[in-house]
Protein backbone atom coordinates (compact mmCIF):
# COMPACT_ATOMS: atom_id res chain seq x y z
CA UNK A 1 0.00 0.00 0.00
CA UNK A 2 1.37 3.39 -0.87
CA UNK A 3 1.63 6.20 1.72
CA UNK A 4 -1.11 8.47 1.69
CA UNK A 5 -0.51 11.30 4.32
CA UNK A 6 2.28 11.47 6.87
CA UNK A 7 1.36 13.07 10.40
CA UNK A 8 4.08 14.97 12.08
CA UNK A 9 3.90 17.13 14.92
CA UNK A 10 5.98 19.37 17.54
CA UNK A 11 6.52 18.82 20.79
CA UNK A 12 8.99 21.61 21.43
CA UNK A 13 9.87 24.62 19.64
CA UNK A 14 13.14 26.11 21.39
CA UNK A 15 14.65 25.15 24.35
CA UNK A 16 12.91 26.06 26.99
CA UNK A 17 8.94 25.45 25.74
CA UNK A 18 6.73 23.45 27.60
CA UNK A 19 8.28 20.35 28.65
CA UNK A 20 4.35 19.15 28.59
CA UNK A 21 3.27 20.07 25.34
CA UNK A 22 4.73 17.29 23.77
CA UNK A 23 1.83 14.42 25.07
CA UNK A 24 -1.22 15.52 23.77
CA UNK A 25 0.42 15.74 20.30
CA UNK A 26 1.27 12.07 20.94
CA UNK A 27 -2.38 11.01 22.28
CA UNK A 28 -3.55 12.60 19.28
CA UNK A 29 -1.05 11.19 16.72
CA UNK A 30 -1.86 7.85 18.57
CA UNK A 31 -5.43 7.69 17.24
CA UNK A 32 -4.28 8.83 13.69
CA UNK A 33 -2.94 5.27 10.87
CA UNK A 34 -0.33 5.87 8.53
CA UNK A 35 3.19 7.34 9.28
CA UNK A 36 3.64 9.19 12.97
CA UNK A 37 6.35 11.66 13.62
CA UNK A 38 7.04 13.81 17.06
CA UNK A 39 9.84 16.62 16.15
CA UNK A 40 11.37 18.72 18.93
CA UNK A 41 13.45 21.64 17.52
CA UNK A 42 15.59 23.40 20.62
CA UNK A 43 18.91 24.85 18.61
CA UNK A 44 19.35 28.44 18.71
CA UNK A 45 22.36 29.53 16.80
CA UNK A 46 24.04 29.72 19.99
CA UNK A 47 23.33 26.56 21.15
CA UNK A 48 26.03 24.30 20.07
CA UNK A 49 29.28 26.73 21.61
CA UNK A 50 27.34 25.75 25.04
CA UNK A 51 26.96 22.53 24.47
CA UNK A 52 30.77 22.00 23.18
CA UNK A 53 31.67 23.99 26.88
CA UNK A 54 30.00 21.30 28.54
CA UNK A 55 31.18 18.34 26.92
CA UNK A 56 34.62 19.61 27.43
CA UNK A 57 33.89 18.92 30.73
CA UNK A 58 32.48 16.20 30.39
CA UNK A 59 32.67 13.78 27.08
CA UNK A 60 29.30 11.99 27.63
CA UNK A 61 27.33 15.34 28.03
CA UNK A 62 26.89 18.05 25.35
CA UNK A 63 23.59 16.68 23.97
CA UNK A 64 20.26 19.13 25.09
CA UNK A 65 19.97 19.50 29.07
CA UNK A 66 16.50 19.68 28.09
CA UNK A 67 16.43 16.08 26.75
CA UNK A 68 15.88 14.34 29.38
CA UNK A 69 12.49 15.95 30.33
CA UNK A 70 11.41 16.31 26.74
CA UNK A 71 11.52 12.43 26.18
CA UNK A 72 11.03 11.32 29.93
CA UNK A 73 7.54 13.02 29.01
CA UNK A 74 6.52 10.75 25.49
CA UNK A 75 8.70 8.53 25.16
CA UNK A 76 6.97 5.54 26.51
CA UNK A 77 3.18 6.48 24.44
CA UNK A 78 5.23 7.18 21.82
CA UNK A 79 6.99 4.20 21.34
CA UNK A 80 3.25 1.90 22.09
CA UNK A 81 1.66 4.13 19.74
CA UNK A 82 4.64 3.86 17.01
CA UNK A 83 4.92 7.44 16.39
CA UNK A 84 9.08 7.64 15.93
CA UNK A 85 10.63 10.70 17.15
CA UNK A 86 13.08 13.51 14.93
CA UNK A 87 14.45 15.84 17.59
CA UNK A 88 17.88 18.45 17.20
CA UNK A 89 17.80 17.31 20.68
CA UNK A 90 21.81 15.53 20.39
CA UNK A 91 23.15 19.29 19.88
CA UNK A 92 27.07 18.82 20.33
CA UNK A 93 27.14 14.94 21.29
CA UNK A 94 24.38 13.21 19.72
CA UNK A 95 26.23 9.84 20.51
CA UNK A 96 25.76 10.71 24.17
CA UNK A 97 21.92 11.50 24.23
CA UNK A 98 21.57 8.57 21.87
CA UNK A 99 23.40 6.69 25.01
CA UNK A 100 20.99 8.88 28.01
CA UNK A 101 17.91 7.87 25.44
CA UNK A 102 18.62 4.03 25.36
CA UNK A 103 19.42 4.37 29.48
CA UNK A 104 16.07 6.96 30.33
CA UNK A 105 13.69 4.01 28.17
CA UNK A 106 15.54 0.91 30.28
CA UNK A 107 14.33 3.41 33.40
CA UNK A 108 10.78 3.35 32.26
CA UNK A 109 10.65 -0.13 30.75
CA UNK A 110 10.39 0.37 27.19
CA UNK A 111 11.30 -2.73 25.74
CA UNK A 112 13.87 -2.36 22.18
CA UNK A 113 13.62 0.79 21.76
CA UNK A 114 16.32 1.83 19.23
CA UNK A 115 17.75 4.54 18.27
CA UNK A 116 20.16 6.55 15.44
CA UNK A 117 22.12 9.50 15.10
CA UNK A 118 23.29 12.14 12.35
CA UNK A 119 26.93 13.08 12.54
CA UNK A 120 29.49 14.83 10.64
CA UNK A 121 27.55 19.04 10.97
CA UNK A 122 30.89 19.58 13.16
CA UNK A 123 33.51 21.09 10.92
CA UNK A 124 36.36 21.01 13.76
CA UNK A 125 36.05 17.02 13.00
CA UNK A 126 37.89 17.66 9.94
CA UNK A 127 38.83 21.02 9.20
CA UNK A 128 41.81 23.51 11.65
CA UNK A 129 40.22 25.69 13.51
CA UNK A 130 42.52 27.98 11.04
CA UNK A 131 40.99 26.41 8.08
CA UNK A 132 37.07 27.44 9.64
CA UNK A 133 38.49 31.37 10.47
CA UNK A 134 39.39 31.94 6.78
CA UNK A 135 36.02 31.29 5.32
CA UNK A 136 33.91 34.02 3.86
CA UNK A 137 31.63 35.60 6.80
CA UNK A 138 28.22 36.52 5.67
CA UNK A 139 26.89 38.01 8.90
CA UNK A 140 28.02 38.59 12.52
CA UNK A 141 31.45 39.18 14.37
CA UNK A 142 34.86 38.84 13.06
CA UNK A 143 35.76 35.53 14.06
CA UNK A 144 39.65 36.16 12.83
CA UNK A 145 42.09 35.74 15.79
CA UNK A 146 39.21 34.74 18.67
CA UNK A 147 39.26 31.22 19.48
CA UNK A 148 36.59 29.58 17.77
CA UNK A 149 34.42 27.45 20.31
CA UNK A 150 32.13 25.74 17.94
CA UNK A 151 31.84 25.86 13.97
CA UNK A 152 28.71 23.45 12.57
CA UNK A 153 27.43 23.29 9.25
CA UNK A 154 23.61 23.23 8.98
CA UNK A 155 23.10 19.96 7.49
CA UNK A 156 19.89 18.99 4.91
CA UNK A 157 17.45 16.53 5.25
CA UNK A 158 18.65 13.66 3.27
CA UNK A 159 21.15 12.10 6.54
CA UNK A 160 17.67 12.62 8.70
CA UNK A 161 15.97 10.29 5.69
CA UNK A 162 19.10 8.43 6.34
CA UNK A 163 18.74 7.71 9.86
CA UNK A 164 15.03 6.65 9.18
CA UNK A 165 16.08 3.96 6.91
CA UNK A 166 17.74 2.29 10.02
CA UNK A 167 14.16 2.04 11.64
CA UNK A 168 15.15 2.78 14.62
CA UNK A 169 12.23 4.55 17.00
CA UNK A 170 14.19 7.85 17.94
CA UNK A 171 16.68 9.63 15.27
CA UNK A 172 18.71 12.58 17.47
CA UNK A 173 20.91 14.97 15.98
CA UNK A 174 23.36 17.85 16.23
CA UNK A 175 23.25 20.90 13.45
CA UNK A 176 20.79 20.44 10.65
CA UNK A 177 18.23 23.11 9.06
CA UNK A 178 15.24 23.29 11.44
CA UNK A 179 13.56 22.17 8.76
CA UNK A 180 15.30 18.57 7.69
CA UNK A 181 13.40 17.92 10.95
CA UNK A 182 10.20 17.61 8.42
CA UNK A 183 11.36 17.00 5.53
CA UNK A 184 13.56 14.36 6.57
CA UNK A 185 10.81 12.28 7.52
CA UNK A 186 8.92 13.10 4.57
CA UNK A 187 11.65 12.15 1.99
CA UNK A 188 11.61 8.64 3.78
CA UNK A 189 8.32 8.21 3.65
CA UNK A 190 7.47 9.58 0.02
CA UNK A 191 10.93 8.65 -1.68
CA UNK A 192 10.45 12.27 -3.05
CA UNK A 193 14.00 12.76 -5.28
CA UNK A 194 16.91 15.18 -5.07
CA UNK A 195 15.58 17.69 -7.67
CA UNK A 196 11.71 17.21 -7.12
CA UNK A 197 11.85 21.06 -6.39
CA UNK A 198 8.24 22.25 -5.64
CA UNK A 199 7.79 19.02 -3.07
CA UNK A 200 10.77 19.31 -0.92
CA UNK A 201 9.87 22.92 -0.93
CA UNK A 202 6.40 21.81 0.14
CA UNK A 203 8.15 19.86 2.75
CA UNK A 204 10.28 22.65 3.54
CA UNK A 205 7.36 24.92 4.01
CA UNK A 206 5.93 22.26 6.78
CA UNK A 207 8.96 22.38 8.45
CA UNK A 208 8.84 25.37 8.70
CA UNK A 209 5.36 25.90 9.98
CA UNK A 210 5.92 23.27 12.96
CA UNK A 211 9.53 24.06 13.94
CA UNK A 212 8.61 26.59 16.19
CA UNK A 213 5.85 24.27 17.88
CA UNK A 214 2.96 27.00 19.22
CA UNK A 215 4.08 29.79 17.49
CA UNK A 216 1.47 28.37 14.65
CA UNK A 217 -1.22 27.77 17.09
CA UNK A 218 -1.40 31.14 18.99
CA UNK A 219 1.80 31.79 20.60
CA UNK A 220 3.53 34.52 19.93
CA UNK A 221 0.61 35.60 18.41
CA UNK A 222 -2.55 36.40 20.53
CA UNK A 223 -2.89 40.51 20.83
CA UNK A 224 -6.12 40.27 23.36
CA UNK A 225 -9.19 42.25 21.93
CA UNK A 226 -7.70 42.14 18.19
CA UNK A 227 -6.19 38.29 17.69
CA UNK A 228 -7.76 36.63 21.09
CA UNK A 229 -6.85 33.07 21.63
CA UNK A 230 -8.55 30.62 23.91
CA UNK A 231 -6.92 28.40 26.59
CA UNK A 232 -3.37 29.45 25.87
CA UNK A 233 -2.42 27.88 29.12
CA UNK A 234 -3.07 24.82 27.73
CA UNK A 235 -1.91 25.80 23.89
CA UNK A 236 -2.08 22.69 21.29
CA UNK A 237 0.75 22.20 19.73
CA UNK A 238 0.96 21.44 16.14
CA UNK A 239 0.23 18.96 13.70
CA UNK A 240 1.20 18.93 9.52
CA UNK A 241 -0.72 16.30 7.57
CA UNK A 242 1.29 16.30 4.36
CA UNK A 243 0.83 14.09 1.68
CA UNK A 244 2.78 12.07 -1.16
CA UNK A 245 2.11 15.09 -3.57
CA UNK A 246 3.22 17.87 -1.16
CA UNK A 247 -0.44 19.04 -0.17
CA UNK A 248 -0.44 20.16 3.23
CA UNK A 249 -3.17 20.56 5.80
CA UNK A 250 -1.68 22.45 9.42
CA UNK A 251 -3.86 21.72 12.81
CA UNK A 252 -3.49 20.77 16.16
CA UNK A 253 -3.58 18.10 19.02
CA UNK A 254 -7.00 17.90 20.10
CA UNK A 255 -8.07 18.94 23.59
CA UNK A 256 -6.15 21.63 23.93
CA UNK A 257 -6.07 25.52 23.54
CA UNK A 258 -4.92 27.81 21.00
CA UNK A 259 -6.27 27.86 17.20
CA UNK A 260 -4.86 27.64 13.68
CA UNK A 261 -6.29 30.35 11.59
CA UNK A 262 -5.18 31.57 8.20
CA UNK A 263 -3.70 34.69 10.27
CA UNK A 264 -1.57 32.38 12.38
CA UNK A 265 -0.17 30.45 9.98
CA UNK A 266 0.70 33.46 8.03
CA UNK A 267 2.64 34.96 10.38
CA UNK A 268 4.43 31.84 10.60
CA UNK A 269 5.27 31.68 6.82
CA UNK A 270 6.74 35.05 7.00
CA UNK A 271 8.60 34.33 10.83
CA UNK A 272 12.49 34.86 10.42
CA UNK A 273 11.92 35.08 6.68
CA UNK A 274 13.93 37.29 4.64
CA UNK A 275 13.20 37.51 0.88
CA UNK A 276 9.83 35.36 0.02
CA UNK A 277 11.13 34.18 -3.15
CA UNK A 278 14.37 32.23 -2.08
CA UNK A 279 14.23 30.95 1.96
CA UNK A 280 17.40 28.64 1.40
CA UNK A 281 18.43 25.57 2.57
CA UNK A 282 20.81 22.69 1.37
CA UNK A 283 17.96 20.91 0.13
CA UNK A 284 15.91 23.70 -1.72
CA UNK A 285 15.11 27.08 -2.01
CA UNK A 286 11.96 27.26 -1.23
CA UNK A 287 9.71 30.13 -2.84
CA UNK A 288 6.22 31.14 -0.70
CA UNK A 289 4.96 34.38 -2.63
CA UNK A 290 2.34 31.79 -4.69
CA UNK A 291 1.48 30.71 -1.40
CA UNK A 292 -2.28 30.77 -0.87
CA UNK A 293 -4.22 29.49 2.06
CA UNK A 294 -7.60 28.02 2.68
CA UNK A 295 -9.93 27.05 5.88
CA UNK A 296 -10.37 23.00 6.33
CA UNK A 297 -12.62 23.03 8.86
CA UNK A 298 -12.08 24.06 12.68
CA UNK A 299 -8.27 24.63 13.34
CA UNK A 300 -7.91 23.26 10.19
CA UNK A 301 -5.69 25.55 7.17
CA UNK A 302 -4.67 24.08 3.89
CA UNK A 303 -1.69 25.57 2.40
CA UNK A 304 -1.23 25.16 -1.23
CA UNK A 305 1.28 26.20 -3.52
CA UNK A 306 4.98 25.86 -2.27
CA UNK A 307 7.50 26.36 -4.94
CA UNK A 308 10.99 25.13 -5.09
CA UNK A 309 13.98 25.89 -6.88
CA UNK A 310 17.62 24.29 -7.02
CA UNK A 311 19.53 25.40 -3.38
CA UNK A 312 22.40 27.32 -2.86
CA UNK A 313 26.35 25.44 -3.77
CA UNK A 314 27.70 26.62 -0.18
CA UNK A 315 26.06 25.57 3.23
CA UNK A 316 25.72 27.86 5.92
CA UNK A 317 27.96 26.89 8.76
CA UNK A 318 27.52 28.90 12.34
CA UNK A 319 30.76 29.87 14.05
CA UNK A 320 31.14 30.54 17.58
CA UNK A 321 33.16 32.45 19.69
CA UNK A 322 33.80 33.65 23.29
CA UNK A 323 31.86 36.70 23.46
CA UNK A 324 33.05 37.67 26.83
CA UNK A 325 30.41 39.07 29.88
CA UNK A 326 27.11 40.65 30.23
CA UNK A 327 26.04 42.45 33.65
CA UNK A 328 22.21 43.47 34.12
CA UNK A 329 21.03 45.14 36.97
CA UNK A 330 17.67 46.74 37.44
CA UNK A 331 16.20 48.68 40.75
CA UNK A 332 12.01 49.89 40.65
CA UNK A 333 10.52 53.64 42.02
CA UNK A 334 7.13 53.57 42.03
CA UNK A 335 4.85 55.87 43.11
CA UNK A 336 4.36 60.18 42.83
CA UNK A 337 7.58 61.20 40.84
CA UNK A 338 8.89 58.10 40.24
CA UNK A 339 10.05 59.09 36.80
CA UNK A 340 12.15 62.00 37.94
CA UNK A 341 13.84 59.54 40.96
CA UNK A 342 14.77 56.61 37.80
CA UNK A 343 16.01 59.58 35.63
CA UNK A 344 18.00 60.58 38.77
CA UNK A 345 19.51 57.32 39.62
CA UNK A 346 20.17 56.95 35.79
CA UNK A 347 22.29 60.34 35.65
CA UNK A 348 24.14 58.96 38.67
CA UNK A 349 25.28 55.71 37.72
CA UNK A 350 25.83 57.51 34.31
CA UNK A 351 28.52 59.87 35.99
CA UNK A 352 29.85 57.34 38.21
CA UNK A 353 30.81 54.83 35.15
CA UNK A 354 32.54 57.57 33.25
CA UNK A 355 33.94 59.31 36.03
CA UNK A 356 35.19 56.04 37.52
CA UNK A 357 36.94 54.60 34.05
CA UNK A 358 34.69 52.41 32.54
CA UNK A 359 34.73 52.60 28.80
CA UNK A 360 33.07 49.38 28.15
CA UNK A 361 29.88 49.74 26.06
CA UNK A 362 27.19 50.68 28.42
CA UNK A 363 23.13 51.17 28.74
CA UNK A 364 21.41 52.88 31.29
CA UNK A 365 17.71 52.87 30.69
CA UNK A 366 14.23 53.26 32.37
CA UNK A 367 12.32 50.11 31.89
CA UNK A 368 8.58 51.35 31.93
CA UNK A 369 9.59 54.71 29.55
CA UNK A 370 10.05 53.25 26.27
CA UNK A 371 13.43 51.16 27.03
CA UNK A 372 12.35 48.57 24.77
CA UNK A 373 12.10 50.54 21.02
CA UNK A 374 14.90 52.66 22.66
CA UNK A 375 19.01 52.80 22.15
CA UNK A 376 21.47 52.97 24.19
CA UNK A 377 21.66 56.84 24.55
CA UNK A 378 17.50 56.38 25.10
CA UNK A 379 17.23 59.24 22.42
CA UNK A 380 13.44 58.66 22.32
CA UNK A 381 12.81 58.59 25.42
CA UNK A 382 13.96 62.30 25.48
CA UNK A 383 10.83 63.15 23.14
CA UNK A 384 8.24 61.59 24.95
CA UNK A 385 6.17 63.30 27.93
CA UNK A 386 5.56 59.77 29.86
CA UNK A 387 3.74 60.36 33.61
CA UNK A 388 6.26 61.18 36.36
CA UNK A 389 3.72 59.24 38.80
CA UNK A 390 3.99 55.29 38.27
CA UNK A 391 6.44 52.63 38.21
CA UNK A 392 9.91 52.59 36.27
CA UNK A 393 12.83 50.41 36.27
CA UNK A 394 16.13 51.71 36.08
CA UNK A 395 18.27 49.12 33.96
CA UNK A 396 22.11 49.16 33.68
CA UNK A 397 23.66 46.71 31.46
CA UNK A 398 27.27 46.06 30.13
CA UNK A 399 29.68 43.97 27.66
CA UNK A 400 32.84 43.72 28.63
CA UNK A 401 35.52 40.88 28.38
CA UNK A 402 36.43 41.50 32.51
CA UNK A 403 34.25 40.11 34.51
CA UNK A 404 35.15 42.62 37.48
CA UNK A 405 33.72 45.27 35.46
CA UNK A 406 30.05 43.83 35.21
CA UNK A 407 30.41 43.29 39.01
CA UNK A 408 31.17 46.91 39.06
CA UNK A 409 28.64 48.74 37.18
CA UNK A 410 25.88 46.12 38.80
CA UNK A 411 27.24 47.16 42.50
CA UNK A 412 26.97 50.97 41.09
CA UNK A 413 23.24 49.88 40.98
CA UNK A 414 23.23 48.40 43.88
CA UNK A 415 24.80 51.26 45.80
CA UNK A 416 21.47 53.48 45.08
CA UNK A 417 20.00 51.59 47.61
CA UNK A 418 21.71 54.23 50.47
CA UNK A 419 23.17 56.58 48.07
CA UNK A 420 20.67 57.20 45.26
CA UNK A 421 17.10 58.62 45.46
CA UNK A 422 14.06 57.82 47.42
CA UNK A 423 12.28 54.66 47.90
CA UNK A 424 13.94 52.97 45.19
CA UNK A 425 13.90 48.90 45.85
CA UNK A 426 13.68 45.29 43.96
CA UNK A 427 17.35 45.10 43.09
CA UNK A 428 18.52 42.22 40.74
CA UNK A 429 21.43 41.50 39.01
CA UNK A 430 23.14 38.93 36.68
CA UNK A 431 26.35 38.53 35.20
CA UNK A 432 25.94 35.58 32.09
CA UNK A 433 28.54 34.65 29.88
CA UNK A 434 27.82 35.57 26.43
CA UNK A 435 28.74 33.51 23.08
CA UNK A 436 29.67 35.60 19.65
CA UNK A 437 28.32 33.61 16.50
CA UNK A 438 28.93 34.53 12.65
CA UNK A 439 27.66 32.85 9.89
CA UNK A 440 30.14 31.36 7.05
CA UNK A 441 30.10 29.72 3.76
CA UNK A 442 31.56 26.16 3.46
CA UNK A 443 31.64 24.46 -0.01
CA UNK A 444 29.00 21.41 0.51
CA UNK A 445 30.46 18.31 -0.82
CA UNK A 446 33.11 17.98 1.60
CA UNK A 447 30.93 18.17 4.71
CA UNK A 448 28.21 16.31 3.18
CA UNK A 449 30.87 13.21 2.50
CA UNK A 450 31.33 13.27 6.44
CA UNK A 451 27.59 13.48 7.32
CA UNK A 452 26.65 9.79 8.17
CA UNK A 453 23.86 8.31 10.11
CA UNK A 454 24.22 5.24 12.93
CA UNK A 455 22.46 3.46 14.92
CA UNK A 456 23.38 3.37 19.26
CA UNK A 457 23.30 0.46 20.82
CA UNK A 458 23.84 0.54 25.34
CA UNK B 1 -19.13 58.95 1.33
CA UNK B 2 -17.24 56.32 3.24
CA UNK B 3 -15.89 57.72 6.56
CA UNK B 4 -12.25 57.30 6.57
CA UNK B 5 -9.68 57.44 9.54
CA UNK B 6 -6.55 57.80 10.72
CA UNK B 7 -5.11 55.25 12.78
CA UNK B 8 -2.64 53.88 13.86
CA UNK B 9 -1.10 50.71 11.57
CA UNK B 10 -2.24 48.40 15.05
CA UNK B 11 -5.96 48.95 14.00
CA UNK B 12 -5.73 47.40 10.60
CA UNK B 13 -2.65 44.81 10.44
CA UNK B 14 -1.13 42.44 12.59
CA UNK B 15 2.53 41.48 12.62
CA UNK B 16 5.53 39.41 13.96
CA UNK B 17 9.08 39.58 14.38
CA UNK B 18 12.08 37.76 13.85
CA UNK B 19 15.91 37.97 14.23
CA UNK B 20 18.69 36.72 11.84
CA UNK B 21 22.21 38.19 13.17
CA UNK B 22 21.56 42.20 13.35
CA UNK B 23 18.46 41.96 10.41
CA UNK B 24 14.66 42.20 11.99
CA UNK B 25 12.06 41.18 9.53
CA UNK B 26 8.36 42.26 10.31
CA UNK B 27 5.80 41.42 8.65
CA UNK B 28 2.46 43.15 8.27
CA UNK B 29 -0.79 41.70 7.87
CA UNK B 30 -3.83 43.34 7.00
CA UNK B 31 -7.14 42.16 9.04
CA UNK B 32 -9.29 42.70 6.35
CA UNK B 33 -8.41 41.86 2.37
CA UNK B 34 -9.33 45.57 1.67
CA UNK B 35 -7.00 47.41 3.79
CA UNK B 36 -4.29 45.31 1.96
CA UNK B 37 -4.11 48.11 -0.61
CA UNK B 38 -3.75 51.32 1.37
CA UNK B 39 -1.15 49.16 3.23
CA UNK B 40 0.89 49.05 0.03
CA UNK B 41 0.39 52.45 -0.68
CA UNK B 42 1.13 54.20 2.74
CA UNK B 43 3.79 52.08 4.74
CA UNK B 44 6.58 52.14 3.04
CA UNK B 45 10.54 51.09 3.42
CA UNK B 46 11.43 55.13 4.01
CA UNK B 47 8.78 55.25 6.56
CA UNK B 48 10.00 52.01 8.05
CA UNK B 49 13.55 52.90 7.72
CA UNK B 50 12.66 56.26 9.15
CA UNK B 51 11.30 54.61 12.27
CA UNK B 52 14.30 52.05 13.32
CA UNK B 53 17.12 54.64 11.97
CA UNK B 54 17.67 55.67 15.82
CA UNK B 55 18.82 51.43 16.52
CA UNK B 56 20.99 51.99 13.17
CA UNK B 57 18.99 50.61 10.63
CA UNK B 58 20.74 51.19 7.75
CA UNK B 59 18.01 49.52 5.06
CA UNK B 60 14.68 48.39 4.71
CA UNK B 61 13.44 46.19 1.88
CA UNK B 62 9.88 45.46 1.63
CA UNK B 63 8.39 42.20 -0.29
CA UNK B 64 4.78 42.25 -1.17
CA UNK B 65 2.34 38.73 -0.44
CA UNK B 66 -0.78 40.04 -2.13
CA UNK B 67 -2.40 36.49 -1.83
CA UNK B 68 -1.61 36.46 1.49
CA UNK B 69 -2.44 40.16 2.06
CA UNK B 70 1.07 40.68 4.15
CA UNK B 71 3.68 42.85 3.64
CA UNK B 72 7.18 41.56 4.95
CA UNK B 73 9.63 44.13 5.96
CA UNK B 74 13.89 43.19 6.09
CA UNK B 75 15.21 45.77 8.29
CA UNK B 76 18.81 45.60 8.28
CA UNK B 77 21.44 46.76 11.43
CA UNK B 78 18.25 47.03 12.88
CA UNK B 79 19.19 44.88 16.06
CA UNK B 80 21.98 47.11 17.46
CA UNK B 81 24.09 44.40 16.95
CA UNK B 82 22.01 41.51 17.69
CA UNK B 83 22.32 38.93 20.18
CA UNK B 84 26.63 39.64 19.92
CA UNK B 85 26.58 42.46 21.05
CA UNK B 86 22.94 44.43 21.94
CA UNK B 87 22.74 45.92 25.45
CA UNK B 88 19.10 46.34 24.95
CA UNK B 89 17.23 43.71 27.23
CA UNK B 90 15.35 42.17 24.31
CA UNK B 91 18.37 41.50 22.25
CA UNK B 92 16.18 39.28 19.18
CA UNK B 93 14.15 42.10 18.47
CA UNK B 94 10.96 40.61 19.60
CA UNK B 95 8.99 43.26 20.56
CA UNK B 96 9.97 45.58 17.75
CA UNK B 97 6.65 44.33 15.46
CA UNK B 98 4.33 46.75 17.98
CA UNK B 99 6.88 49.36 18.00
CA UNK B 100 6.12 49.57 13.42
CA UNK B 101 2.27 48.62 14.50
CA UNK B 102 1.88 51.67 17.20
CA UNK B 103 3.64 54.64 15.47
CA UNK B 104 2.99 54.14 11.78
CA UNK B 105 -0.21 55.22 10.88
CA UNK B 106 -2.52 55.04 7.75
CA UNK B 107 -5.66 56.62 6.88
CA UNK B 108 -8.27 54.47 5.59
CA UNK B 109 -11.76 53.14 5.37
CA UNK B 110 -13.25 52.77 8.43
CA UNK B 111 -14.26 49.04 6.52
CA UNK B 112 -11.20 48.02 6.85
CA UNK B 113 -10.86 48.40 10.41
CA UNK B 114 -12.24 44.64 12.16
CA UNK B 115 -15.95 44.97 13.13
CA UNK B 116 -15.66 45.85 17.20
CA UNK B 117 -12.50 47.09 17.38
CA UNK B 118 -11.86 49.82 20.05
CA UNK B 119 -10.63 52.19 17.52
CA UNK B 120 -13.55 52.19 16.04
CA UNK B 121 -15.11 52.65 19.06
CA UNK B 122 -13.08 55.76 20.27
Amino acid sequence: MTTQTVYIGSGAGFAGDRIDAGLPVVETLARRDGPRYLIFEVMGERTLAIAQRIKMRNPELGYSPYLEPYLRGVLKPAKDAGVRIVANLGNANPLGGARKTLEIAKELGIEGLRVAVVLGDDLLGFMTAEDVAGLPTIEGVTIQGKEIVAANAYLGARPVAEALTLGTDVVLVGRTTDAALVLGPLIHEFGWTEDDWDRLAAGTLAGHLLECGGQVTGGYFCDPGFKDVPGMDELGFPIGEIGADGSLVITKAENTGGLVTKATVTEQILYEMHDPAAYLTPDVALDVTGVTLADDGKDRVRVLGAKGHPPPEMLKVTVSADGGWLGEAELTYAGPNALARANLAADIVRKRLASRGVTDPVRVEIVGAGAAFDNDASDRQRGTNMPLDGEYRLRAAVRTDDKATAQYVNDEVLSLFCSGPAGGGGYRCSITGQVNTASVLVPRGPVEAQAKAEEVTA
Amino acid sequence: MTDTLTLPLHAVAHGRAGDKGNRSNISVVAYVPDAFAHLCEQVTEQKVLDLFRHKGATNVTRYVLPNLNALNFVIDDALEGGVNSALTQDLHGKTLSFLLLGEIEVTVPASCVPAGSRYLAD
